[in-house]
Protein backbone atom coordinates (compact mmCIF):
# COMPACT_ATOMS: atom_id res chain seq x y z
CA UNK A 1 0.00 0.00 0.00
CA UNK A 2 1.23 3.49 -0.88
CA UNK A 3 1.59 5.07 2.57
CA UNK A 4 3.07 8.20 1.07
CA UNK A 5 -0.09 8.72 -0.99
CA UNK A 6 -2.25 8.14 2.09
CA UNK A 7 -0.18 10.78 3.89
CA UNK A 8 -0.74 13.27 1.06
CA UNK A 9 -4.47 12.53 0.99
CA UNK A 10 -4.91 12.96 4.75
CA UNK A 11 -2.84 16.15 4.78
CA UNK A 12 -4.78 17.56 1.85
CA UNK A 13 -8.18 16.66 3.32
CA UNK A 14 -7.26 18.00 6.77
CA UNK A 15 -5.95 21.30 5.50
CA UNK A 16 -8.89 21.71 3.10
CA UNK A 17 -11.29 21.24 6.00
CA UNK A 18 -9.38 23.68 8.21
CA UNK A 19 -9.34 26.36 5.52
CA UNK A 20 -12.82 25.77 4.20
CA UNK A 21 -14.89 25.78 7.40
CA UNK A 22 -14.05 29.36 8.49
CA UNK A 23 -14.80 30.45 4.92
CA UNK A 24 -18.01 28.45 4.65
CA UNK A 25 -19.57 29.74 7.90
CA UNK A 26 -20.01 33.38 6.82
CA UNK A 27 -20.91 32.37 3.26
CA UNK A 28 -23.55 29.92 4.52
CA UNK A 29 -24.89 32.48 7.00
CA UNK A 30 -25.23 35.00 4.23
CA UNK A 31 -26.92 32.51 1.91
CA UNK A 32 -29.30 31.25 4.56
CA UNK A 33 -30.22 34.51 6.27
CA UNK A 34 -29.77 37.31 3.72
CA UNK A 35 -32.78 39.30 2.66
CA UNK A 36 -31.17 40.08 -0.72
CA UNK A 37 -32.37 38.29 -3.85
CA UNK A 38 -28.86 37.99 -5.23
CA UNK A 39 -28.25 35.34 -2.57
CA UNK A 40 -30.02 32.86 -4.87
CA UNK A 41 -27.44 33.47 -7.61
CA UNK A 42 -24.56 33.03 -5.20
CA UNK A 43 -26.11 29.83 -3.88
CA UNK A 44 -26.10 28.48 -7.44
CA UNK A 45 -22.45 29.49 -7.91
CA UNK A 46 -21.48 27.75 -4.66
CA UNK A 47 -23.26 24.57 -5.80
CA UNK A 48 -21.50 24.55 -9.21
CA UNK A 49 -18.74 22.05 -8.24
CA UNK A 50 -21.51 19.48 -7.63
CA UNK A 51 -22.64 19.57 -11.26
CA UNK A 52 -19.53 20.56 -13.20
CA UNK A 53 -17.33 17.73 -14.44
CA UNK A 54 -14.14 17.76 -12.33
CA UNK A 55 -12.19 18.24 -15.53
CA UNK A 56 -13.96 21.54 -16.20
CA UNK A 57 -13.32 22.79 -12.69
CA UNK A 58 -9.75 21.50 -12.89
CA UNK A 59 -9.23 23.22 -16.22
CA UNK A 60 -10.34 26.60 -14.91
CA UNK A 61 -8.30 26.27 -11.75
CA UNK A 62 -5.25 25.24 -13.75
CA UNK A 63 -5.65 28.24 -16.04
CA UNK A 64 -6.17 30.58 -13.11
CA UNK A 65 -3.11 29.26 -11.27
CA UNK A 66 -0.80 29.19 -14.31
CA UNK A 67 1.88 31.81 -14.78
CA UNK A 68 -0.17 33.34 -17.62
CA UNK A 69 -2.81 34.52 -15.13
CA UNK A 70 -2.43 37.53 -12.77
CA UNK A 71 -3.01 35.28 -9.73
CA UNK A 72 -0.35 32.77 -10.83
CA UNK A 73 2.11 35.54 -11.56
CA UNK A 74 1.48 37.23 -8.20
CA UNK A 75 2.02 33.90 -6.42
CA UNK A 76 5.24 33.29 -8.33
CA UNK A 77 6.57 36.76 -7.51
CA UNK A 78 5.79 36.46 -3.79
CA UNK A 79 6.83 32.86 -3.20
CA UNK A 80 9.13 32.13 -6.08
CA UNK A 81 7.24 28.95 -6.91
CA UNK A 82 4.39 28.05 -9.25
CA UNK A 83 1.01 26.89 -8.04
CA UNK A 84 0.17 24.44 -10.77
CA UNK A 85 1.33 20.87 -10.10
CA UNK A 86 2.24 21.63 -6.47
CA UNK A 87 0.58 20.72 -3.18
CA UNK A 88 -0.44 24.37 -2.61
CA UNK A 89 -2.15 24.50 -5.99
CA UNK A 90 -3.90 21.24 -5.21
CA UNK A 91 -5.11 22.71 -1.91
CA UNK A 92 -6.64 25.73 -3.71
CA UNK A 93 -8.42 23.44 -6.17
CA UNK A 94 -9.65 21.16 -3.42
CA UNK A 95 -11.04 24.07 -1.37
CA UNK A 96 -13.04 25.17 -4.41
CA UNK A 97 -14.31 21.73 -5.35
CA UNK A 98 -15.38 20.93 -1.77
CA UNK A 99 -17.11 24.28 -1.25
CA UNK A 100 -20.69 22.96 -1.59
CA UNK A 101 -19.99 20.09 0.80
CA UNK A 102 -19.06 22.56 3.52
CA UNK A 103 -21.60 25.26 2.72
CA UNK A 104 -24.78 23.28 2.15
CA UNK A 105 -25.06 21.52 5.54
CA UNK A 106 -24.41 24.88 7.21
CA UNK A 107 -27.05 26.62 5.10
CA UNK A 108 -29.55 23.95 6.11
CA UNK A 109 -28.62 24.36 9.78
CA UNK A 110 -28.80 28.15 9.73
CA UNK A 111 -32.07 28.18 7.79
CA UNK A 112 -33.61 25.98 10.47
CA UNK A 113 -32.75 28.37 13.30
CA UNK A 114 -35.56 30.07 15.21
CA UNK A 115 -35.62 33.60 13.82
CA UNK A 116 -36.64 35.00 17.20
CA UNK A 117 -33.35 33.92 18.73
CA UNK A 118 -31.47 35.99 16.15
CA UNK A 119 -33.81 38.91 16.78
CA UNK A 120 -33.37 38.57 20.53
CA UNK A 121 -29.61 38.79 20.01
CA UNK A 122 -29.97 41.95 17.90
CA UNK A 123 -32.23 43.59 20.47
CA UNK A 124 -29.61 42.82 23.12
CA UNK A 125 -27.11 44.89 21.16
CA UNK A 126 -25.14 42.27 19.21
CA UNK A 127 -23.94 42.71 15.65
CA UNK A 128 -24.62 40.11 12.97
CA UNK A 129 -21.12 38.68 13.41
CA UNK A 130 -21.62 38.47 17.16
CA UNK A 131 -24.99 36.77 16.70
CA UNK A 132 -23.45 34.31 14.25
CA UNK A 133 -20.69 33.36 16.69
CA UNK A 134 -22.73 33.29 19.88
CA UNK A 135 -26.14 32.05 18.80
CA UNK A 136 -26.20 30.65 15.27
CA UNK A 137 -23.02 28.53 15.44
CA UNK A 138 -23.52 26.99 18.90
CA UNK A 139 -27.02 25.96 17.83
CA UNK A 140 -25.72 24.48 14.55
CA UNK A 141 -23.13 22.06 15.91
CA UNK A 142 -24.59 19.11 14.01
CA UNK A 143 -24.48 21.08 10.76
CA UNK A 144 -20.90 22.12 11.45
CA UNK A 145 -19.86 18.51 12.12
CA UNK A 146 -21.59 17.33 8.96
CA UNK A 147 -19.82 20.02 6.95
CA UNK A 148 -16.43 19.01 8.36
CA UNK A 149 -16.90 15.28 7.79
CA UNK A 150 -18.27 15.71 4.27
CA UNK A 151 -15.48 18.09 3.27
CA UNK A 152 -12.80 15.76 4.59
CA UNK A 153 -14.31 12.68 2.95
CA UNK A 154 -15.00 14.36 -0.36
CA UNK A 155 -11.42 15.64 -0.57
CA UNK A 156 -10.01 12.20 0.12
CA UNK A 157 -12.19 10.77 -2.64
CA UNK A 158 -11.52 13.52 -5.21
CA UNK A 159 -9.89 12.30 -8.41
CA UNK A 160 -10.52 14.39 -11.51
CA UNK A 161 -9.60 17.79 -10.12
CA UNK A 162 -6.47 16.36 -8.49
CA UNK A 163 -5.34 14.80 -11.72
CA UNK A 164 -5.92 18.02 -13.67
CA UNK A 165 -4.29 20.42 -11.22
CA UNK A 166 -1.85 18.31 -9.25
CA UNK A 167 -0.60 15.78 -11.71
CA UNK A 168 1.02 12.76 -10.16
CA UNK A 169 4.09 13.75 -8.13
CA UNK A 170 4.82 11.27 -5.31
CA UNK A 171 4.90 12.92 -1.89
CA UNK A 172 3.41 16.17 -3.21
CA UNK A 173 0.32 15.66 -5.35
CA UNK A 174 -0.07 11.92 -5.62
CA UNK A 175 -3.17 11.12 -3.51
CA UNK A 176 -4.70 7.73 -2.73
CA UNK A 177 -7.18 7.86 -5.57
CA UNK A 178 -4.40 8.67 -8.05
CA UNK A 179 -2.26 5.90 -6.58
CA UNK A 180 -5.00 3.34 -7.24
CA UNK A 181 -5.35 4.58 -10.81
CA UNK A 182 -1.58 4.28 -11.22
CA UNK A 183 -1.49 0.73 -9.85
CA UNK A 184 -4.19 -0.34 -12.28
CA UNK A 185 -2.34 1.32 -15.17
CA UNK A 186 0.75 -0.67 -14.13
CA UNK A 187 -1.29 -3.92 -13.90
CA UNK A 188 -0.44 -4.06 -10.16
CA UNK A 189 -3.93 -5.31 -9.26
CA UNK A 190 -2.89 -6.56 -5.83
CA UNK A 191 -1.87 -3.08 -4.61
CA UNK A 192 -4.93 -1.52 -6.24
CA UNK A 193 -7.18 -4.01 -4.45
CA UNK A 194 -5.61 -3.36 -1.05
CA UNK A 195 -5.78 0.41 -1.38
CA UNK A 196 -9.32 0.25 -2.73
CA UNK A 197 -10.42 -1.91 0.20
CA UNK A 198 -8.85 0.59 2.60
CA UNK A 199 -10.75 3.42 0.92
CA UNK A 200 -13.99 1.45 1.09
CA UNK A 201 -13.64 0.84 4.82
CA UNK A 202 -12.69 4.48 5.39
CA UNK A 203 -15.71 5.78 3.46
CA UNK A 204 -18.11 3.47 5.25
CA UNK A 205 -16.67 4.56 8.60
CA UNK A 206 -17.08 8.24 7.70
CA UNK A 207 -20.66 7.84 6.58
CA UNK A 208 -21.59 5.81 9.67
CA UNK A 209 -20.15 8.55 11.87
CA UNK A 210 -22.03 11.17 9.90
CA UNK A 211 -25.41 9.48 10.10
CA UNK A 212 -25.04 8.65 13.80
CA UNK A 213 -24.54 12.40 14.38
CA UNK A 214 -28.03 13.07 13.03
CA UNK A 215 -29.70 9.95 14.34
CA UNK A 216 -31.00 11.47 17.60
CA UNK A 217 -33.34 14.03 16.11
CA UNK A 218 -34.92 11.89 13.42
CA UNK A 219 -38.60 11.09 13.32
CA UNK A 220 -39.43 7.38 13.54
CA UNK A 221 -42.52 5.31 13.07
CA UNK A 222 -44.60 5.01 16.23
CA UNK A 223 -44.17 1.68 18.00
CA UNK A 224 -46.55 -0.99 16.64
CA UNK B 1 -35.70 58.37 32.09
CA UNK B 2 -38.95 59.83 30.90
CA UNK B 3 -39.14 60.76 27.25
CA UNK B 4 -41.72 61.21 24.58
CA UNK B 5 -42.16 58.62 21.89
CA UNK B 6 -43.72 59.84 18.68
CA UNK B 7 -44.26 57.40 15.88
CA UNK B 8 -45.94 57.29 12.55
CA UNK B 9 -45.58 53.78 11.24
CA UNK B 10 -46.75 52.66 7.82
CA UNK B 11 -46.32 49.04 6.85
CA UNK B 12 -48.62 46.90 4.72
CA UNK B 13 -52.14 47.92 5.72
CA UNK B 14 -51.02 49.69 8.89
CA UNK B 15 -50.82 53.43 9.22
CA UNK B 16 -50.46 54.25 12.89
CA UNK B 17 -49.81 57.57 14.58
CA UNK B 18 -48.90 57.30 18.21
CA UNK B 19 -47.50 59.71 20.74
CA UNK B 20 -46.64 58.52 24.22
CA UNK B 21 -45.49 60.69 27.08
CA UNK B 22 -43.70 58.11 29.19
CA UNK B 23 -43.69 60.39 32.21
CA UNK B 24 -47.47 60.43 32.37
CA UNK B 25 -47.95 56.83 31.35
CA UNK B 26 -45.12 54.52 32.41
CA UNK B 27 -46.99 51.55 30.98
CA UNK B 28 -48.92 51.96 27.73
CA UNK B 29 -50.95 49.08 26.38
CA UNK B 30 -51.47 48.56 22.65
CA UNK B 31 -54.81 46.85 22.64
CA UNK B 32 -56.86 45.39 19.83
CA UNK B 33 -57.93 42.22 18.10
CA UNK B 34 -55.36 39.82 16.63
CA UNK B 35 -53.98 40.97 13.30
CA UNK B 36 -54.76 44.64 13.95
CA UNK B 37 -51.15 45.74 13.57
CA UNK B 38 -50.07 45.97 17.21
CA UNK B 39 -47.10 43.65 16.87
CA UNK B 40 -46.09 45.29 13.59
CA UNK B 41 -45.90 48.61 15.40
CA UNK B 42 -43.91 47.09 18.25
CA UNK B 43 -41.45 45.43 15.86
CA UNK B 44 -40.97 48.68 13.98
CA UNK B 45 -40.28 50.49 17.26
CA UNK B 46 -37.60 47.89 18.02
CA UNK B 47 -36.18 48.16 14.50
CA UNK B 48 -36.86 44.48 13.82
CA UNK B 49 -39.05 45.47 10.89
CA UNK B 50 -38.38 48.45 8.73
CA UNK B 51 -41.41 50.69 8.25
CA UNK B 52 -42.32 51.96 4.79
CA UNK B 53 -41.49 55.42 3.46
CA UNK B 54 -43.45 58.17 5.16
CA UNK B 55 -42.82 56.66 8.58
CA UNK B 56 -41.14 58.49 11.39
CA UNK B 57 -40.11 57.25 14.81
CA UNK B 58 -38.54 59.44 17.43
CA UNK B 59 -37.86 58.56 21.05
CA UNK B 60 -36.73 61.51 23.16
CA UNK B 61 -33.69 62.95 21.39
CA UNK B 62 -33.14 59.84 19.30
CA UNK B 63 -34.42 59.78 15.74
CA UNK B 64 -34.87 56.09 14.92
CA UNK B 65 -36.71 56.11 11.60
CA UNK B 66 -37.18 58.87 9.06
CA UNK B 67 -36.47 59.32 5.37
CA UNK B 68 -32.96 57.89 4.85
CA UNK B 69 -32.66 57.16 8.57
CA UNK B 70 -32.92 53.70 10.08
CA UNK B 71 -31.12 53.07 13.34
CA UNK B 72 -30.38 49.33 13.56
CA UNK B 73 -32.01 47.36 16.35
CA UNK B 74 -28.78 46.84 18.26
CA UNK B 75 -28.26 50.60 18.70
CA UNK B 76 -31.76 51.44 19.96
CA UNK B 77 -31.18 50.17 23.49
CA UNK B 78 -34.65 48.73 23.83
CA UNK B 79 -35.66 45.67 25.78
CA UNK B 80 -37.94 43.30 23.88
CA UNK B 81 -39.91 40.48 25.41
CA UNK B 82 -40.95 37.93 22.80
CA UNK B 83 -44.23 36.11 22.99
CA UNK B 84 -42.55 32.72 23.39
CA UNK B 85 -39.66 34.16 25.46
CA UNK B 86 -36.95 33.25 22.87
CA UNK B 87 -34.40 32.27 25.51
CA UNK B 88 -31.13 30.94 24.10
CA UNK B 89 -31.39 27.19 24.69
CA UNK B 90 -27.60 26.65 24.65
CA UNK B 91 -26.94 29.13 27.47
CA UNK B 92 -27.86 28.70 31.15
CA UNK B 93 -30.10 31.25 32.86
CA UNK B 94 -27.19 33.47 33.94
CA UNK B 95 -25.74 33.28 30.41
CA UNK B 96 -29.04 34.42 28.95
CA UNK B 97 -29.39 37.33 31.35
CA UNK B 98 -25.77 38.39 30.80
CA UNK B 99 -25.97 38.09 27.02
CA UNK B 100 -26.60 41.79 26.44
CA UNK B 101 -23.86 42.96 28.82
CA UNK B 102 -20.94 42.69 26.38
CA UNK B 103 -20.17 46.41 26.62
CA UNK B 104 -19.84 46.20 30.39
CA UNK B 105 -16.55 45.41 32.13
CA UNK B 106 -16.43 41.68 32.75
CA UNK B 107 -16.03 42.02 36.52
CA UNK B 108 -19.26 43.99 36.90
CA UNK B 109 -21.44 41.57 34.95
CA UNK B 110 -22.22 38.97 37.67
CA UNK B 111 -23.58 41.69 39.95
CA UNK B 112 -25.77 43.14 37.18
CA UNK B 113 -27.07 39.66 36.31
CA UNK B 114 -28.06 39.14 39.95
CA UNK B 115 -29.77 42.55 40.08
CA UNK B 116 -31.73 41.90 36.90
CA UNK B 117 -32.87 38.47 38.08
CA UNK B 118 -33.90 39.94 41.40
CA UNK B 119 -35.87 42.69 39.65
CA UNK B 120 -37.81 39.99 37.81
CA UNK B 121 -38.38 37.94 41.00
CA UNK B 122 -36.17 35.21 39.54
CA UNK B 123 -33.07 35.32 41.73
CA UNK B 124 -33.53 31.64 42.61
CA UNK B 125 -33.19 30.62 38.94
CA UNK B 126 -29.62 31.95 38.57
CA UNK B 127 -27.89 28.56 38.29
CA UNK B 128 -30.56 26.70 36.38
CA UNK B 129 -30.17 25.47 32.80
CA UNK B 130 -32.59 27.09 30.37
CA UNK B 131 -34.11 23.84 29.18
CA UNK B 132 -36.57 22.67 31.78
CA UNK B 133 -37.74 26.08 32.98
CA UNK B 134 -41.51 26.29 33.35
CA UNK B 135 -43.39 28.85 31.28
CA UNK B 136 -43.64 31.31 34.16
CA UNK B 137 -39.96 30.88 35.04
CA UNK B 138 -38.90 31.37 31.41
CA UNK B 139 -41.00 34.51 31.33
CA UNK B 140 -39.23 35.97 34.38
CA UNK B 141 -35.82 35.06 32.98
CA UNK B 142 -36.72 36.67 29.65
CA UNK B 143 -37.78 39.81 31.52
CA UNK B 144 -34.51 39.82 33.48
CA UNK B 145 -32.56 39.41 30.24
CA UNK B 146 -34.38 42.38 28.70
CA UNK B 147 -33.82 44.52 31.81
CA UNK B 148 -30.15 43.66 32.41
CA UNK B 149 -28.62 46.13 29.88
CA UNK B 150 -30.82 48.91 31.38
CA UNK B 151 -32.88 49.62 28.24
CA UNK B 152 -34.41 53.04 27.72
CA UNK B 153 -37.67 51.51 26.52
CA UNK B 154 -39.22 48.13 27.21
CA UNK B 155 -41.42 46.45 24.59
CA UNK B 156 -43.52 43.45 25.57
CA UNK B 157 -45.26 41.37 22.90
CA UNK B 158 -48.23 39.47 24.38
CA UNK B 159 -46.12 38.80 27.48
CA UNK B 160 -48.54 36.39 29.13
CA UNK B 161 -50.15 34.61 26.21
CA UNK B 162 -47.73 31.66 26.17
CA UNK B 163 -48.53 30.77 29.80
CA UNK B 164 -51.13 28.43 31.25
CA UNK B 165 -54.09 30.10 32.93
CA UNK B 166 -53.09 29.83 36.63
CA UNK B 167 -49.57 31.08 35.91
CA UNK B 168 -50.93 33.89 33.77
CA UNK B 169 -53.26 35.04 36.52
CA UNK B 170 -50.45 35.00 39.09
CA UNK B 171 -47.90 36.75 36.89
CA UNK B 172 -50.38 39.35 35.65
CA UNK B 173 -50.59 41.00 39.02
CA UNK B 174 -46.84 40.77 39.61
CA UNK B 175 -45.88 42.12 36.22
CA UNK B 176 -47.26 45.62 36.71
CA UNK B 177 -45.53 45.90 40.08
CA UNK B 178 -42.23 44.72 38.54
CA UNK B 179 -42.55 47.11 35.61
CA UNK B 180 -43.27 50.12 37.82
CA UNK B 181 -40.36 49.21 40.07
CA UNK B 182 -37.88 49.18 37.19
CA UNK B 183 -38.89 52.68 36.14
CA UNK B 184 -38.33 51.80 32.48
CA UNK B 185 -41.10 53.13 30.22
CA UNK B 186 -42.96 50.20 28.78
CA UNK B 187 -45.22 49.40 25.85
CA UNK B 188 -47.24 46.20 26.07
CA UNK B 189 -49.08 44.54 23.20
CA UNK B 190 -52.10 42.48 24.18
CA UNK B 191 -55.49 41.38 22.90
CA UNK B 192 -56.62 40.35 26.38
CA UNK B 193 -58.89 42.82 28.18
CA UNK B 194 -57.94 41.79 31.69
CA UNK B 195 -54.25 42.01 30.77
CA UNK B 196 -54.78 45.48 29.33
CA UNK B 197 -56.60 46.63 32.46
CA UNK B 198 -54.13 45.03 34.84
CA UNK B 199 -50.94 46.29 33.23
CA UNK B 200 -51.68 49.64 31.66
CA UNK B 201 -51.82 53.26 32.69
CA UNK B 202 -52.77 54.35 29.22
CA UNK B 203 -54.29 52.27 26.50
CA UNK B 204 -54.09 52.73 22.75
CA UNK B 205 -56.78 50.85 20.85
CA UNK B 206 -55.58 49.58 17.47
CA UNK B 207 -58.14 48.22 15.02
CA UNK B 208 -57.47 47.34 11.37
CA UNK B 209 -54.12 49.10 11.29
CA UNK B 210 -55.40 52.39 12.69
CA UNK B 211 -55.21 53.96 16.14
CA UNK B 212 -58.78 54.50 17.26
CA UNK B 213 -58.44 55.85 20.76
CA UNK B 214 -55.62 56.58 23.17
CA UNK B 215 -55.95 57.67 26.78
CA UNK B 216 -56.12 56.56 30.40
CA UNK B 217 -57.39 52.99 30.78
CA UNK B 218 -60.60 53.87 32.60
CA UNK B 219 -61.44 56.66 30.15
CA UNK B 220 -61.11 54.41 27.13
CA UNK B 221 -63.07 51.57 28.70
CA UNK B 222 -65.83 53.80 30.06
CA UNK B 223 -66.15 56.14 27.14
CA UNK B 224 -65.20 54.36 23.91
CA UNK B 225 -64.79 57.03 21.25
CA UNK B 226 -66.18 54.98 18.40
CA UNK B 227 -68.51 52.03 17.95
CA UNK B 228 -65.51 49.97 16.82
CA UNK B 229 -63.68 50.69 20.07
CA UNK B 230 -66.81 49.87 22.08
CA UNK B 231 -67.07 46.54 20.27
CA UNK B 232 -63.45 45.71 21.03
CA UNK B 233 -63.24 46.86 24.66
CA UNK B 234 -66.72 45.66 25.56
CA UNK B 235 -69.21 47.79 27.42
CA UNK B 236 -68.03 47.86 30.97
CA UNK B 237 -67.89 50.32 33.73
CA UNK B 238 -64.32 50.67 34.95
CA UNK B 239 -63.83 52.73 38.09
CA UNK B 240 -60.81 53.48 40.19
CA UNK B 241 -61.20 53.03 43.92
CA UNK B 242 -59.49 52.16 47.16
CA UNK B 243 -60.13 49.23 49.43
CA UNK B 244 -61.51 50.40 52.75
CA UNK B 245 -61.74 47.01 54.41
CA UNK B 246 -63.18 43.52 54.57
CA UNK B 247 -66.47 43.10 56.50
CA UNK B 248 -69.17 40.41 56.49
CA UNK B 249 -67.31 38.37 53.87
CA UNK B 250 -67.33 41.30 51.51
CA UNK B 251 -64.63 43.68 50.34
CA UNK B 252 -65.62 47.32 50.66
CA UNK B 253 -64.29 49.77 48.12
CA UNK B 254 -64.48 53.53 48.18
CA UNK B 255 -65.08 54.95 44.72
CA UNK B 256 -65.20 58.75 44.69
CA UNK B 257 -66.94 58.79 48.07
CA UNK B 258 -69.37 55.96 47.29
CA UNK B 259 -69.02 52.57 48.91
CA UNK B 260 -69.30 49.49 46.72
CA UNK B 261 -69.38 45.91 47.95
CA UNK B 262 -67.58 43.12 46.15
CA UNK B 263 -66.90 39.45 46.76
CA UNK B 264 -63.72 39.14 48.82
CA UNK B 265 -60.44 39.59 47.01
CA UNK B 266 -57.66 37.98 49.04
CA UNK B 267 -54.72 39.89 47.57
CA UNK B 268 -56.10 43.31 48.38
CA UNK B 269 -55.44 45.10 51.65
CA UNK B 270 -57.12 48.22 53.03
CA UNK B 271 -55.72 51.28 51.27
CA UNK B 272 -54.81 49.40 48.09
CA UNK B 273 -55.71 51.01 44.81
CA UNK B 274 -57.96 48.87 42.65
CA UNK B 275 -59.90 48.95 39.42
CA UNK B 276 -63.58 48.13 39.80
CA UNK B 277 -65.12 46.50 36.73
CA UNK B 278 -68.84 46.05 36.29
CA UNK B 279 -70.26 44.57 33.10
CA UNK B 280 -73.18 46.49 31.62
CA UNK B 281 -75.22 43.24 31.62
CA UNK B 282 -74.81 42.96 35.38
CA UNK B 283 -76.43 46.28 36.31
CA UNK B 284 -80.16 46.02 36.91
CA UNK B 285 -82.33 49.14 36.94
CA UNK B 286 -85.28 49.61 39.28
CA UNK B 287 -87.63 52.46 39.91
CA UNK B 288 -86.84 54.24 43.16
CA UNK B 289 -89.02 53.28 46.06
CA UNK B 290 -88.96 52.55 49.78
CA UNK B 291 -86.03 50.32 50.80
CA UNK B 292 -86.92 46.63 50.69
CA UNK B 293 -84.88 43.50 51.15
CA UNK B 294 -83.20 42.48 47.92
CA UNK B 295 -80.29 40.26 46.99
CA UNK B 296 -78.07 42.80 45.21
CA UNK B 297 -75.73 44.29 47.80
CA UNK B 298 -75.20 47.53 45.91
CA UNK B 299 -78.20 49.81 45.50
CA UNK B 300 -77.18 53.15 44.00
CA UNK B 301 -79.61 56.01 43.34
CA UNK B 302 -78.84 57.32 39.86
CA UNK B 303 -80.01 59.67 37.16
CA UNK B 304 -80.23 58.58 33.51
CA UNK B 305 -77.89 60.79 31.46
CA UNK B 306 -78.30 59.14 28.05
CA UNK B 307 -80.09 56.25 26.34
CA UNK B 308 -78.64 54.76 23.14
CA UNK B 309 -80.19 51.93 21.14
CA UNK B 310 -77.53 49.25 20.68
CA UNK B 311 -78.91 46.41 18.59
CA UNK B 312 -81.76 44.68 20.40
CA UNK B 313 -80.99 46.44 23.70
CA UNK B 314 -80.61 49.91 25.10
CA UNK B 315 -77.33 51.20 26.45
CA UNK B 316 -78.13 53.45 29.40
CA UNK B 317 -75.61 55.87 30.82
CA UNK B 318 -76.15 56.69 34.48
CA UNK B 319 -74.83 59.25 36.90
CA UNK B 320 -74.78 57.81 40.41
CA UNK B 321 -72.04 60.12 41.58
CA UNK B 322 -69.96 57.69 39.61
CA UNK B 323 -70.54 56.98 35.93
CA UNK B 324 -72.19 53.65 35.15
CA UNK B 325 -73.26 51.99 31.91
CA UNK B 326 -76.11 49.47 31.91
CA UNK B 327 -77.79 47.33 29.27
CA UNK B 328 -81.56 46.85 29.43
CA UNK B 329 -83.94 45.28 26.94
CA UNK B 330 -86.23 47.55 24.95
CA UNK B 331 -89.45 46.36 26.74
CA UNK B 332 -87.81 47.07 30.10
CA UNK B 333 -86.78 50.47 28.83
CA UNK B 334 -90.37 51.24 27.88
CA UNK B 335 -91.74 49.81 31.12
CA UNK B 336 -89.41 51.96 33.23
CA UNK B 337 -89.91 54.91 30.86
CA UNK B 338 -86.17 55.39 30.63
CA UNK B 339 -85.19 58.77 29.32
CA UNK B 340 -82.67 61.40 30.16
CA UNK B 341 -83.25 62.81 33.65
CA UNK B 342 -85.20 59.79 34.96
CA UNK B 343 -84.46 58.78 38.58
CA UNK B 344 -83.66 55.08 38.97
CA UNK B 345 -81.85 52.74 41.32
CA UNK B 346 -78.93 50.76 39.93
CA UNK B 347 -78.71 47.34 41.56
CA UNK B 348 -75.49 45.41 41.33
CA UNK B 349 -74.76 42.05 42.97
CA UNK B 350 -71.51 41.91 44.89
CA UNK B 351 -70.47 38.93 42.73
CA UNK B 352 -70.70 41.16 39.64
CA UNK B 353 -68.21 43.68 41.01
CA UNK B 354 -64.80 42.54 39.76
CA UNK B 355 -61.67 43.92 41.36
CA UNK B 356 -58.30 44.19 39.64
CA UNK B 357 -55.40 45.27 41.82
CA UNK B 358 -53.80 48.27 40.18
CA UNK B 359 -50.92 49.84 42.10
CA UNK B 360 -50.47 53.54 41.43
CA UNK B 361 -47.50 55.10 39.76
CA UNK B 362 -45.10 56.36 42.38
CA UNK B 363 -44.07 59.76 41.16
CA UNK B 364 -41.21 61.61 42.76
CA UNK B 365 -42.49 64.93 44.11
Amino acid sequence: MDWQAIGVSVRLAGLTTLILLPLAVPVAAWLALSRRRIAVLLEAVVALPLVLPPTVLGFYVLTALGTASPLGRWWQQTTGATLAFTFSGLLVASVLSSLPFAVQPLVAAFAGLDRRLLEASAVLGRTRAGTLLRVALPLSKAGLATAAVLTFAHTVGEFGVVLMVGGNIPGATRTVSIAIYDSVQAFDYATAARTSAAMLVFSLLVLTTLYSLRRGRRTRWPRP
Amino acid sequence: MAATLTARVRRHVCDLHLSIDTARAPVTVLFGPSGAGKTTLLRCLAGLDRPEPGSHIQFGDHLWDAPRVHVPTRRRRVGYLFQDHALFPHLPVAGNVGYGLHRMPRRQRPERIRQALAAADAAHLHDRPTRGLSGGEAQRVALARALAPRPQLLLLDEPLSALDTPTRTRLRGDLRRLLLATGVPTIVVTHDRTEALTLGDHIAVVIDGRLHQHGPVDTVFNRPATAAVAAVVGVDTILTGHVTGHHDDLTHIDVAGHVLHATPHRDLNPGDRTLVCIRADDIALELPGPPRPASPRNQLPAVVTAVHPDGPVLRVSLDAGITLTAYVTRPTGEHLDLQTGRQVTAAIKATAVHLIAHPAVERPH
